[in-house]
């Protein structure tokens, strides 16, 4: 199974150098990959029906509990079937949709990384490789939905794709890092039995959240649906294979996964149902006014995403069941339709619905699939919609109380489903056909094909809904409810309620079709309402992020060299006097320090009075001179104190800065008051303020008590080991040579710097 | 004497703080100096003053006797106080060499780069 999962990540490594080599033939023969893996999952199902969990598991990390442990189950089989066969299907119409691309390769290469990260994010039973195959999804898709990254409008919905299920992502690590702190557990399937005690704990609420963020970002759950409709920028193949069939629905079944793990709780439920029957009705509502074909059936597919979601949070058995077929439903008549649409695009160069009639007369394969689909869309017998269908209104019928009104919306949507699929999928194809697409003629068989083939499944599957049944539904459905499901599926259940309320939808549906007439004005008048959107309302919060962000960098980064010092003095000064504010008391022991002699108090009163001087001398040749008197007093105190070698020092230093600020004294400015009184005042108080702070901490340090052991090492050491008798200089040019060496470095980078200043000539600056 | 030397470190600090608050480079350059010098002030005084015991081995002995200063800041503070010296010998060239490009040393005037001149 790692091979299986592997294999697509490998070929998308090879495919670029294969395909660079064989330019000239069909790339048909790419699509044996998802094939090859549809063959194989499908051999495994008598092994799952035989009742063997099929668990195999690879150590990657295990120290951190990440390993490849994989795990087929039936909601893992429905789902690589999905994923292979549509895989398949997509990978055969590509090599027509875009054949001679400059691309090709490339393209193939995201798609088939992307298939193996969704195989392995189905197949991934530990809770980290999950994540990362998640993220590997919203990755591929931002590649894929950039594809075409000469156009703006591409790379910006890559950019929003990416920024929203990337965000989705974080949320489910969040998720599944606090699942791992509830159960100690990295393995869901061990997961599973602890779900009582998971629901208990007291971060059950949190994880559902985090999980909840990630999975309504990834399947475009309102209010983070708008990403979807932008994604379809991307070529028709992908918006097939991801945007409806397969990517979206990730979602979907991360929420499934999880539903023996942590659902069966108000929480779970409540807000499942609310999000999604919210995203249902808000969706398909919108899919009524759209005009473009993709973008019509981008917002039924948010709608049919919120079903899914609404359907997992009613949670019932009925429930369930409604949703592992309507999974199956919507992905063989949405991608056919997406197909189709890619079809239509390619042919006549338009998408636009109102332009578009009687493509029948020119491509009759096409229109069968097409109608097929919307058959099924529209849920009339004897199509696989039918079957879906009923089971969606028992599902709600069964939910006591609310059941009317949760039937009701259930209704709605599907009435605005059925309209929006018509709309997709019956109206470009008959009525009269337009002067301009005479010429149009049918494509190749590999584009239209594979559309076909979805189609006729779904009017297959509906005729025997049994041959799906054992093998593919009872599984998936068990994995879900954690027992073994009772049920029968048939297209034919009698005159009931449940057959009266699916009269009611098509008649009504149908009758809306003839009404309502999609336009570019209607779609005017509702793109009004598009102020009051999440995407508006989102957009509008990013944008005041990067406003706040320009203010905060305008404000401290403005590059005055001051207002630095200022922001960063004031910020210690604070710190520093809050600190000693809280809990400090000053301790000056008189008794241990040195006494003061006259001779070094007129020192530092020289110093002092030098010092003031130098601040606030008006003339640059005192203010030097008094620096200057400064250091010479340093000498002094170097030398009261036992510091023979640093008065030495500061003595040949200080004459040196000296004379080199004299010598350029004359090639430098005068003196200039630059700042006014206030600016003064407001200075000298920050200095003063500062100044005190660090007075306050010596002596707050100095009544510590020091470590000594550094300074006895070397002072028992380096006579022994140095062969030294003046201490300071054996650390400098012995125990610590090294640096003495970099030091000495430093200076002559710096005198080669102060010599080539001198010696530069710029050509420019002295014509002037 | 220590109390003595607290307050010229803070006096140290405070002008060199201010001079590095003007808008005009020498004075930057000298507000450099002043605080460079007052943090080996304090480096100086937090490793103990002792007067008259240099960190010298007396010609008969093998190791320093019980009383001597510190000899670890004192090695800290020559090195700090010859690399700040080239610190400062480039600023100073540094400055020298600015003001006859831009022909100004006032900070807010100095906003373009040499391209734009």
């Amino acid at each position: 199974m790692l091979t299986a999962v592997i294999s697509g990540f490998i070929f998308a490594l090879l495919i670029p150098i294969i395909l660079g080599r064989l330019k000239s033939i069909s790339t048909l023969w790419v699509a044996l990959l998802p094939l090859t893996l549809f063959i194989y999952f499908l051999s495994k199902i008598p092994e799952l029906l035989a009742g063997n969990p099929i668990k195999p598991s690879y150590q990657w990390v295990p120290s951190l509990g990440i390993n490849l442990d994989f795990y087929l189950d039936g909601l893992s089989l429905l789902f690589v079937l999905l994923i292979s066969g549509v895989g398949t299907l997509v990978f055969v119409y590509t090599s027509a949709y875009l054949k001679g691309h400059h691309y090709l390769d490339r393209f193939y290469a995201y798609l088939s990384l992307f298939m193996a990260s969704m195989l392995g994010l189905v197949l991934s039973d530990n809770i980290y490789t999950l994540f990362l195959f998640w993220e590997l999804t919203s990755i591929s898709s931002f590649f894929l939905i950039g594809f075409n990254n000469d156009k703006k409008d591409s790379r910006k919905s890559a950019l929003t794709a990416l920024a929203i299920t990337g965000f989705g992502g974080l949320f489910l690590l969040a998720a599944m890092v606090g699942l791992g702190q509830i159960t100690d557990a990295y393995q869901i399937s061990a997961m599973a039995p602890m779900a009582d005690a998971i629901k208990d704990h007291s971060l059950y609420g949190w994880v559902l959240f985090f999980l909840f963020i990630a999975a309504f970002t990834k399947s475009a759950q309102f209010p983070f649906h708008f990403w979807l409709p932008g994604a379809m920028k991307a070529p028709t193949p992908v918006s097939t294979y991801l945007h409806s069939a397969t990517m979206v629905k990730a979602g979907v079944y991360l929420l499934a996964r999880f539903t023996p793990v942590l659902g069966s709780h108000e929480w779970w439920n409540g807000t499942l149902i609310i999000v999604g029957a919210l995203t249902m009705v808000y969706a398909a509502i919108h899919a009524l006014f759209r005009i473009d074909l993709k973008g019509i059936l981008a917002y039924s597919t948010i709608s049919a995403l919120g079903i899914l979601v609404f359907l997992i949070g009613l949670g019932s058995p009925d429930a369930l069941l409604a949703a592992s077929i309507f999974i199956l439903v919507h992905a063989l008549y949405k991608a056919t339709l997406f197909l189709v649409t890619g079809i239509i695009d390619h042919e006549t160069g338009t998408r636009d619905v109102t332009q578009l009639g009687g493509l029948n007369k020119v491509m009759l394969p096409v229109g069968i699939a097409a109608m097929l689909a919307a058959l099924s869309n529209a849920g009339i017998p004897p199509s696989f919609g039918f079957v879906g269908k009923d089971l969606i209104y028992e599902a709600t019928l069964g939910m006591g109380n609310l059941a009317w009104l949760l039937t009701c919306l259930a209704i709605l949507t599907n009435v605005a489903l059925l309209v929006a699929g018509f709309v997709a999928g019956i109206k470009p194809f008959l009525g009269k056909l337009p002067e301009k697409f005479k010429n149009v003629h049918l494509p190749a068989p590999s584009m239209y094909v594979p559309p076909l083939i979805l189609a006729s499944l779904g009017i297959l599957f509906g005729l025997f809904p049994g041959v799906l049944e054992g093998g593919l539904i009872k599984p998936a459905v068990s994995s879900l409810t954690g027992t073994t499901p009772d049920f029968h599926l048939q297209l034919w259940h009698g005159f009931n309620l449940i057959f009266l309320l699916s009269l009611i939808t098509i008649g009504s549906g149908t009758l809306l079709y003839f009404f309502l007439k999609p336009s570019e004005s209607l779609l005017k008048k509702v793109s009004t309402f598009d102020r009051l959107s999440p995407q508006s309302l989102i957009m509008g919060i990013s944008r005041g992020f990067a406003l706040a962000g320009k203010g905060w960098t305008g404000f401290f980064q403005n590059g005055y060299l001051r207002y630095y010092l200022i922001t960063i003095l004031g910020f210690l000064s604070l710190l520093l006097a809050y600190r000693l504010f809280i809990g400090v008391d000053l301790l000056i022991n008189t008794d241990v320090m040195t006494e003061v002699t006259f001779y070094e108090a007129v020192v530092l009163l020289v110093m002092a009075v030098a010092i003031l001087f130098t601040v606030f001398s008006k003339s640059r040749l005192a203010a030097v001179a008094s620096l200057g008197v400064v250091g010479y007093s340093f000498c002094l105190i170097f030398l009261f104190y036992s510091a023979p070698d640093l008065a030495m020092t500061q003595f040949s230093i200080d004459t040196l800065t000296v004379i080199l600020f004299v010598l350029v004294l004359y090639n430098l400015p005068k003196y200039l008051k630059l700042s006014d009184t206030r600016v003064r005042i407001r200075d000298g108080l920050l200095s003063l303020i500062f100044g005190a702070l660090i007075s306050i901490l010596a002596l707050e340090v100095m009544s510590e008590s020091l470590s000594k052991e550094t300074s006895e090492y070397y002072a028992e050491n380096a006579y022994i080991l140095g062969k030294g008798k003046n201490v300071v200089n054996v650390i400098l040019v012995d125990f610590r040579g090294f640096d003495t060496m970099v030091e000495i470095t430093v200076l002559a980078i710096a005198a080669i710097g102060v010599f080539g200043l001198l010696k530069l000539h710029l050509r420019s600056t002295e014509k002037e | 004497m220590e109390l003595l030397l607290v307050i010229i470190i803070g006096l140290l600090y405070a002008a060199g703080i201010y001079m590095m608050l003007r808008r005009s480079l020498v004075k930057l350059i000298i507000g450099l100096i002043l605080l460079g010098n007052g943090a080996n002030l304090l480096i100086f005084l937090l490793g103990k003053i002792v007067k008259g015991k240099p960190p010298i081995i007396g010609p008969n002995e093998k190791m320093l006797g019980e009383i001597y200063a510190d000899p670890v800041p004192q090695a800290l503070i020559l090195t700090a106080i010859v690399i700040s010296f080239g610190l400062q010998a480039f600023a100073i060239i540094l400055i020298k060499r600015a003001y006859k490009v831009v022909k100004t040393d006032d900070l807010d005037e100095m906003y373009a780069t040499d391209e734009d001149l």
